[in-house]
């Protein structure tokens, strides 16, 4: 530990002296390497995430119409009582509840299959097209789809029919644009599970579905949970998608329309996200979905 | 394992729905690319190459094109360095708030876009009063890349142990020298796949984009919303569309194949390179639209 | 060691929070831009800047890309050496979202942004001297309340026209000559019924009562009270039952009329242009209880780092030829009694009532509601803002 210090030689460069100035204080090492990450995270995102919040306890000024810095509980008060406030957060949320679980169900047997069936070639393969389509642009595959639930569309067009209800538009688009999302971290959560215990349980006469409900899930739920984050997360805020897709509004939208009027009213439902979120991903933390990210 | 035939049989069913489910939709924008109708119609009235032929004349795609990989690339860039710098502190050093720092760098990519470019918006032009430009765009871009970058980095740490740097410590060489010599060689794959799925991210990422970005820039992504804006410009987007698409297998081939690679200290042989390819490809599930 | 466990750290904590508080502290003094007016007039026209930042309707600023027939812009370009870049802005709350942040140097506002971007202080006014075509705009639309504000020019005026009524002959018999066939009477079409997706479009909520329940005494759209707002949600609110989708830009709705998504509802005229263009066979048609409309004005920013450029634009945008090209293929009528000459089609500014007062009094331009009614009910209208919010209602 001293040597270096013990090895003297007269001159000892910049960097050595630098260094013995860290040596032996971790948490000074420690504290050099987060000042730029925290640095940045903190005071510029998090930062920014404070000011939004204060916003929110603005007001509009009746007449003026000019943004009134007084603390006031007008907008929380306003999106807590209006009933189409709360039917706007809780359809947004009941979308992604239901596009995380059909992705996670969608995801499942192609991330089985790479981890614990497919060669390794194979693997490769169906890795690279899971990830391909992270880069075909976003809004051209809603376009794309729009034109295909359209009345003329695709859907049609084989006989399926094209979905007029909005929400199963919507739900069908962002099951589609998640799904990625979802199948990297189960495929990786997948992959952990060593063979032995699947070779184990059959070994001990339980059929698949048992091995499955018994081995598997429980081993694989954290990295269900870990892409549930996203799949949650990404629907809770797009506004783009049901603007494009439907004529419903979710919580995106109607902070979007009030961005530039109403500013305070905007940054107030947007605190709705924020919070389930927050909550959302302590819950993950707790059940072990970090460790899978 | 055995696998029963009806067993395996289901999976494989399981597997083409799911494929047949995210390549369906990919080729029809290929499809558009070549119809020759104007309103995106279906079934395609006829086929040609004329929008590929525009897509490659148009300026505006050419130069959002390039904006988008400049931006992507600095935004990598500062991701890889703030992410390796974070990680490296959470993995080798104990401190009040440890866990802290996970939550901390997964909040910009958990919460929705919006809330991140409407927050950093609000205070660029508020608090700081400067302008939107590039320089916005990248501080947006790279905010919610560093996660990604880092949950590699962690992910590659965790499984090499300290002792390599502990020893080239000993032997008396500085912090910047282990790290340079020992640490990232280590660590490189780990962080080439990190990066590759941020420049991913932020190429494609438009919504805290359009909140941050200058009057007179555009990424791809706000090329591609303006031009659907606009009727005849309609195939010329899903040509440029279905460019993306097929030379962005390079950069996904890479990733892939450099994920496969072992680790120093891990252990050898197939099982080794499997685990690396999971955690890391495990890594890479993070992003924002 | 003496020191206890974490304690630099926690200091680190302690400052970072302390930056963090910092910034909500700035964040509370700053930002203090909105006096409205205030701002100068230029003086004189100076060389040039090389570039110009625009918010336009879609097809207000062509280039020749749309279709390389239409190109008023290039010329521009040559004959000033400046650069137009323009951002299309869907509605006009998109417009005022992005003169707000400064980075535009002019904007071809409606009645319902004007007034919003004088209040912000996001406008400067317009010396009408400097722009030499200014001379030959129709008096009517000289001096309004919508481009004129404290006895100050804003603005010079591009040209007005009015919302149409668009159907598809196929699915929609006979030919509707009344907006009832979106509203009473949707149900009929009950899934392909399309509206302008903006609070602005409870006007034409108002509108039709104003004809259809006469006791609520709607007079001006823009100016409601309580119960003649309520009425006004309402209707819509059992409209949107029947509503396929909402559009604000016109390529959506291009594609909705073509795909057969939408089979009616409120348009632009430069819309069932290109739908006919491309072989649909859409119509359109004023309808008996009148349309709301537009009459906009080019204003110029308080931040525009290109003013020159931007007066040039001004004159250039309504000079004779150009805001004959632009009224034609947008569909209205122009700002320059000149232009009128300059139309492919002679019938042009008949057609769009260019001159005629008595038309474009039936034609409610669009404007911001604000509180004041203007009349002797006092300050009881609903102001934008809650117009955005029963907007929210209505689509639930």
């Amino acid at each position: 530990m001293e040597a270096a210090d013990v090895t003297a030689s007269a001159r000892r460069s910049a960097g050595h002296r630098l260094a013995d100035l860290f040596h032996g204080r971790p948490r000074l090492q420690a504290g050099a390497l987060l000042a730029g990450p925290v640095g940045w995270l903190v005071i510029g995102y998090i930062g920014s995430l404070a000011v939004l919040l204060v916003t929110a306890f603005w007001s509009l000024g009746e007449l003026s119409g000019e943004l009134e810095k007084a603390l006031t509980f007008s907008n929380f008060d306003q999106i807590l009582t209006e009933p189409v406030y709360r039917e706007i957060a809780g359809r947004t949320i009941l979308i992604a509840a239901l596009v995380t679980i059909t992705d996670a169900l969608l995801a499942f047997p192609i991330a089985f299959f790479m981890a614990k069936v497919a060669s390794a070639r194979m693997r490769g393969v169906l890795i690279v097209s899971v990830l391909l389509p992270l880069w075909s642009g976003y809004l051209v595959k809603v376009y794309t789809w729009r034109t295909i639930m359209s009345e003329g569309g695709v859907l049609s067009w084989v006989g399926v029919g094209a979905p007029t209800d909005d929400l199963v538009r919507v739900w069908l688009v962002m099951s589609y644009l998640w799904l990625p999302f979802m199948i990297i971290p189960v495929y990786a959560g997948l992959e952990r599970i060593s063979d032995s215990l699947l070779s184990a349980s059959e070994d001990l006469g339980a059929h698949p579905w048992k091995t499955f409900r018994s081995v598997i899930l429980p081993l694989v739920f954290p990295a269900v949970v870990a892409g549930s984050i996203f799949t949650f997360s990404l629907t809770l805020g797009d506004f783009i998608t049901p603007l494009l897709v439907s004529k419903t509004q979710f919580i995106g939208n109607v902070v979007y329309a009030n961005f530039s009027n109403d500013l305070p009213l905007a940054a107030a439902f947007a605190t709705v996200p924020i919070v389930v979120m927050i909550i959302y991903l302590l819950v993950a933390r707790r059940l072990g979905a970090f460790e899978h990210l | 394992m055995r696998i029963s035939g009806r067993t395996r049989g289901l999976l494989l069913g399981g597997v083409g729905l799911t494929l047949a489910f995210i390549y369906i939709p990919l080729l029809i924008i290929g499809l558009y690319a070549f119809s020759s109708g104007t309103t995106l119609e279906w079934p395609p009235p006829g086929f040609t190459f004329e929008w590929f032929e525009k897509a490659f004349d148009n300026p505006g795609a050419r130069d959002a094109f390039w904006t988008s990989i400049k931006v992507a690339l600095i935004a990598t860039a500062v991701a890889i360095i703030l992410g390796t710098l974070a990680s490296l502190a959470v993995v080798r050093h104990r401190f009040f708030g440890r866990e802290t720092i996970s939550f901390l760098v997964i909040l910009p990519i958990a919460l929705p876009g919006i809330v991140t470019g409407i927050a950093l918006n609000s205070t660029f032009s508020q608090v700081f009063g400067i302008d939107l430009s590039l320089f916005t765009v990248v501080v947006g871009h790279a905010t919610f890349c560093i996660v990604v970058v880092y949950n590699n980095a962690v992910a590659r740490l965790r499984r090499s142990s300290a002792s390599f740097e502990e020893a080239s410590a000993d032997l008396g060489a500085t912090p910047w020298y282990t790290f340079r010599r020992v640490t990232l060689p280590n660590m490189r794959t780990a962080l080439i796949a990190g990066a590759l799925l941020a420049f991913a991210l932020s190429f494609d990422e438009i919504i805290v984009t359009t909140f941050t970005i200058a009057a007179g820039e555009q990424t791809l992504p706000i090329w591609f919303f303006t031009n659907f804006a606009r009727p005849a410009n309609l195939p010329i987007v899903n040509a440029v569309a279905a460019l993306v698409i097929v030379f962005s297998m390079i950069p996904v081939y890479i990733a892939h194949r450099l994920s496969s690679e072992e680790t120093v200290g891990a252990a050898g042989g197939r099982g080794a390179a499997k685990d690396t390819t999971g955690t890391t490809v495990a890594a890479e599930a993070t992003a924002v639209p | 060691m003496s020191r206890p466990t974490g304690s630099s750290a926690r200091v680190a904590w302690v400052i970072v929070g302390a930056l963090v508080a910092f910034m909500l502290a700035f964040a509370g003094c700053g930002g203090d831009d909105d006096d409205s007016g205030g701002g100068e007039a230029l003086t004189e026209v100076g060389k040039g800047e090389g570039e110009l930042d625009l918010v336009a309707w879609a097809g207000y600023v062509e280039d020749g890309s749309t279709d390389p027939a239409v190109d008023w812009v290039t010329d521009f370009e040559k004959k000033t050496g400046c650069k137009v870049n323009v951002k299309i802005g869907n509605t006009s709350d998109e417009m005022v979202q992005l003169m707000r942040t400064g980075q535009y140097d002019g904007v071809s506002a409606s009645g319902d942004a004007t007034g919003r971007l004088f209040e912000g202080g996001d406008v400067d006014p317009v010396n009408v001297d400097l722009v030499s075509n200014y001379e030959d705009v129709f008096d009517a639309l000289k001096d309004t309340e919508y481009n004129t504000f404290d006895g100050d020019n804003y603005g010079v005026p591009h040209g007005r026209g009015s919302n149409l009524l668009q159907w598809d002959p196929n699915e929609v018999k006979p030919a509707p000559t009344s907006w009832d066939v979106v509203f009473d009477k949707a149900k009929d079409y009950s899934g392909n019924v399309t509206a302008y997706d903006n609070p602005i479009y409870i006007a034409d909520a108002a509108l039709y009562l104003r004809e259809h329940q006469p006791d609520l005494g709607i007079e001006d759209p823009y100016e409601l009270d309580q119960e003649q707002f309520d009425a006004s949600i309402d209707l819509l609110k059992k409209q949107n039952e029947h509503i396929g989708e909402y559009w604000s830009d016109y390529t959506k709705q291009i594609q909705a009329f073509a795909n057969g998504d939408s089979q009616v509802g409120t348009t632009w005229q430069v819309i069932t242009n290109l739908l006919n263009a491309d072989g649909e066979p859409e119509k359109n048609v004023l309808p008996s209880e009148g349309a709301t409309g537009w009459s906009d004005t080019w204003m110029i920013s308080s931040e525009a780092e290109h003013p020159n450029c931007m007066y040039e634009w001004m004159n250039h945008i309504i000079s004779p030829q150009a805001n004959a090209d632009v009224a034609e293929w947008f569909g209205e009528a122009p700002a320059n009694e000149k232009s009128c000459k300059l139309t492919a089609d002679a019938e042009h500014c008949d057609i769009y009532h260019a001159d005629d007062e008595k038309f474009f009094d039936q034609i409610e331009e669009w404007k911001t509601p604000v509180a004041d009614c203007g009349d002797d009910r006092g300050e009881e209208c609903k102001t934008y803002d809650e117009w955005v919010q029963g907007w929210t209602e209505v689509k639930g």
